[in-house]
Order: structure tokens, then sequence, then C-alpha cells
């Protein structure tokens, strides 16, 4: 973090540990408890990117519900801008990795319901959500229900959904992983346009390396799990505005893809030994 | 909506049912008339199943004569006050339930006890505790419908995807807006796809109630009927319930194909 101290922290978690109890025969089960995160101290700065990395079920996710206030941890402090966490955390958007549009609202009312929520008047409301539509790229589409439009065009909804409320952190959980290689490369580049027309703090969970150095500022590696916590931490100090689809081509981004993966390399094959077993 | 696949032979289809129906009745003709079998035989047969003739005259007349209509009307107003009444409750108690634990817990054996319960049987403590009227028929047949809906808006909320939940929660939803936007339309979704059993539930619960003593309704025309084995209007008046129990599904398959529109169907094509 360079201006740490000029500006309170957009997302600051401290000593986070996340223990549940464990269902029948779950892994890295010790008397009944499973530890998915331990003693993770993890932080955004005001308008940066953060991506977290780390292997298949390593508890990226559980820090993320964390973040956004669904998810009380066991121990530790989060503090969102400065203020200590309670309940759900109304100053962040959070993208979801499964489908999270509401099924019986058309695509305007899905993006309209934070407004809706929040008391808005329903005319401004719904120009608002006509407008962000259209900035998603689904003008004409308002009144298609979400099980009328593609994977992309859903994702491309939430994030409007999401958006719209111009929240001052994002908290994305892998929201494109479900998407082909060029529509995710697409949505990609869009999501950052829409961030850099307006730096927000993002916290961006993904489990795709490449996709991470592409989107970030900052790459944070997580072991595998049980236990996950943080094992590295890199600055991604490639030029904006970014082309993820050219970026890759670049020495540099090759240089830093070698050195993280060198750094994640073990515990995603500590994790694979692990899923393995299970 | 374009389809793939071969073109619906709607017409030709419609035609074999029509031949189906016009041979069952020619079926039964030919067992009750003298003529292609004894006449001691057609007599037999026409005592227990009628003639289809004298069935179709005796269904024409209540017609033709306005004598079925204040009957008929009974049953429908039976039928629609205990569908009203007992998808409200369900709604209700559903949606209560499923989202305060202690409560379910609470209520669970309970509950299943009295879906388990054969319900007809409490049409003759409903004829003594709300008379022979429309009341006692109307309780029967929400205890019909109770159920069916109750279960569907259980099984709604509980399906409520939690990532949907979560996303809502998210956005900023209260606890009430929550229920307002997200449970109810889950519970209501899964109600209007039991329409269709929990209206016939509430036409066996009126007919049944009517059958069991009243002084009005189709229910009651068939147990007169029976009463002095006129077995033609017993024939009639099943006649006339079938078709009005048709009727009704008809009219619920067009409201449920406008109340769920959002419902993804199967093999649905873009609609340019």
């Amino acid at each position: 973090m360079t201006d740490a101290g000029s500006a309170a922290l957009a997302l600051a978690l401290e000593h986070i540990t996340c223990t549940f109890a464990a269902r029948a025969g779950a892994k890295g089960g010790h008397g009944g408890r499973y530890t998915a995160v331990e003693d993770t101290t993890l932080a955004v700065g005001p308008g940066e990117f953060v991506s977290v990395v780390g292997p298949t079920g390593c508890g990226k996710s559980t820090l993320l519900n964390v973040a956004a206030g669904l998810l009380a941890p066991s121990s530790g402090k989060v503090a969102v801008f400065g203020e200590p966490l309670a309940g759900v955390n109304r100053r962040a958007g959070y993208m979801f990795q499964a489908d999270a549009l509401m099924p019986w609202r058309s695509a305007l009312a899905n993006v309209m319901a934070g407004l809706e929520f929040r008391g808005t008047a329903r005319d401004a409301a719904t120009a608002q959500a006509r407008d962000w539509l259209a900035r998603v790229g689904l003008a004409g589409f308002e009144q298609r229900y979400p099980h009328q439009l593609s994977g992309g065009m859903k994702k491309r909804v939430a994030l409007a959904q999401m958006l719209i409320l111009d929240p001052p952190l994002l908290l994305m959980d892998e929201p494109f992983s479900a998407l082909d290689v060029q529509t995710r490369q697409l949505m990609e580049n869009e999501l950052l346009e829409l961030w850099s027309a307006n730096r927000k703090s993002v916290l961006f969970i993904t489990h795709d390396l490449e996709e991470a150095i592409s989107l970030s500022d900052r790459v944070i590696v997580l072991s595998a799990g049980p236990a996950t916590r943080p094992i590295g931490e890199f600055a991604i100090d490639l030029p904006r505005p970014r082309d993820v689809a050219e970026i890759r081509m670049l020495p540099r981004f090759v240089e830093l893809h070698g050195s993280i993966w060198h750094a994640m390399k073990a515990e995603v094959l500590k994790g694979y030994a692990q899923s393995r077993q299970a | 909506m374009r389809k793939a696949g071969k073109p619906d032979p709607r017409g030709r289809l419609a035609l074999y049912h029509a031949l189906l129906l016009a041979a069952l009745f020619a079926l039964w003709y030919g067992l009750t008339t003298p003529g292609l079998v004894s006449e001691e035989f057609a007599k037999n047969t026409a005592f227990f199943f009628g003639r289809p003739v004298q069935v179709l005259k005796v269904t024409w007349e209540w017609f033709a004569s306005g004598k079925i209509y204040p009957h008929l009307g009974i049953t429908l107003l039976e039928t629609l006050l205990a569908f009203v009444v007992g998808s409200v409750l369900g709604l209700g108690v559903g949606l209560w339930l499923a989202l305060a634990h202690t409560a379910s817990v609470l209520a669970d054996p309970y509950i299943k006890a009295m879906n388990a319960m054969p319900r007809v049987i409490l049409a003759p403590i409903f004829a003594v505790w709300f008379g022979l009227g429309i009341v006692s028929k109307v309780a029967l047949g929400v205890t019909l419908v109770f159920f069916i809906v109750f279960f569907n808006v259980y099984q709604g909320v509980k399906e409520v995807s939690p990532t949907v939940l979560a996303n809502a929660r998210m956005l900023g939803a209260s606890r009430r807006q929550l229920l307002r936007h997200l449970y109810l339309p889950s519970a209501t979704s899964w109600v209007f796809s039991s329409l269709h059993t929990s209206v016939g539930m509430a036409f066996v619960g009126a007919v049944v109630g009517e059958y069991l003593g009243s002084a009005k309704g189709v229910g009651y025309l068939i147990l007169q009927a029976e009463g002095v084995f006129d077995i033609n209007s017993v024939f009639a008046g099943i006649l006339v319930l079938t078709a009005c129990a048709l009727l009704l599904d008809v009219i619920v398959t067009r409201v449920e194909a406008r109340l769920l529109v959002w419902r993804p169907k199967t093999a649905e094509t873009e609609v340019p």
C-alpha cells in the first residue's frame, strides 16, 4: 500500500480465522471442527484492484463472505473504510460466482432491485436501471427474464445490478468462471473499463492466475486449505489501461506469471493431493 | 414461439379424442340397449349404468329448464371459497412456519398427522358445527386445499437459492423486503404450479360435502337421484361435474401461463 496512511483502507481484514463444525468425513476435520481460514490479514486500499488466487477449495469464498458481512469470523477484525463491520457490509457490492438473479424478475427489475430496497422512487429507479443496462450492453433486453438470457448476459445484468448502487468496494467471487474464454475476456475488459471510469476498491477472487494478473494492481496467493492463509503478495506493475487479451503477450506479464506460479505451484499440488484423498 | 421437430397435428389429435369419446358412448349404448345384446342383459346393465340417451336427455332438461343453475352455482361458489380461503391460509401458515424455526419444529408432528388423516371424514363433524349450508362444504374444501398449498409454500421457501438470498441481502433488502420480494414470489410460484391439484381438491370438498348432507348443489342432486334409483340422473350429475372440472382446469392452465411467464420452459427457443 502506497497511500495507506493518507486515507482509510477500503477493506482491512485482521487476523481472520473461520472455523466450522465439520461435516462428516470432511477433509481437515480435527475433533469435529474444520478451519477454513486461519489468521489471515489482508487489505485493499482505496481505488485498488486486488486479486486473491489460490487452489480450489482453499476458503477464498469464505474470506469474501467475511468481507461482505454475510459470515461472521470466528476471530479477527474486519474494518471497512476505517469502521468496524457489523452485519451486512452496506458499502460493498457483491458479485457471486453462481447465478444470483431473481428468476421472477425481468432484467430491468433485477437491476433496479437494490434501488427499490433502498426506497428510491420508482421512476428514477427505472430510468437509472435502463441506463445501467445500456452501459453493460443490454439495451433492448429490459423485459427478458433471466432464463431467457445467455450466461454472459446474466453476468452483465449482475454487474449492472451491483454497480447501480455505486458501492465504493466491490467483492467479486470468481464472477466469470462459468463463462467461455472469449466471453470472459470481453467481460474482463468491460469490468476494467467500468472500474477505471470511477476507481472503486475491488477484491477479486479467482483461481485463474492469468485473470488475476491481467486485472489487478496486486495479487495475493493463498495456501491450500484447510487453515488457508496468504503466502505471497505480488505487485502487478503492468501499465494501464490494459487489454486482457493483449497484455498476456507482454514479457513482464510472463515474468510475473512465472514468479507467482512458482509460489503457487506447491500449494496447488497440495490441494490436488488432498482432493484425491477425500 | 417457434418449435423444433414435427408440427403438432393438433386438428387430427382432437379428431381422435372425439372419436374415442364417441366410441365409448357407442359401447355404453350398445351394452344397455336391446338389439346387440339380449333384452334381459340390457335391462340389467341399464339399471347399473343408465342409458346414454337418457342421461343426455336429463342433462339437456336440467339446462333447458334452468333447474341445474342454482345447484351448479352453489357448487362452484363453494369451490371458489374453499380454494381462496384454503390458499390464503396455506400461504400464510406456510410462510410463517417455513421462516420461524421454533414454531415449525413444534408444529411438525401435528402437521404430519393432520396431513396423513383422511380429512373427508371431517365432513360429518363440519355438518354438525356449521350446519347443512354452504359453510360446512367450504370448510371441508379448505382442509383439503390448505395442505397442498401449505406444503408447496413450505417447499418454495426452502428452495430459495442461498445465493439469490445472499445477493438480495447485499443489495440492501431488509427482513420485510426479503419476505415480500424473495420468499413470497418463490412460494407463490410453487403454489401456482399446484393450482391444478388445489382447485381440483376444492371441487372435491364441495361435492363430497354436498353428497353427505345438503339442500342444494350438484352433489345434492346426485344424492337425491340415487335415493330413488334414478341412475340416469346420477350419471347426468357426474357428466356435469366432469365438464365443470375440465372447464376449471382449462381456466387454471390459462391463469398459470400468465402468472409464470418467468419460468423456463423446456426447449424454449429464442423469440427474436
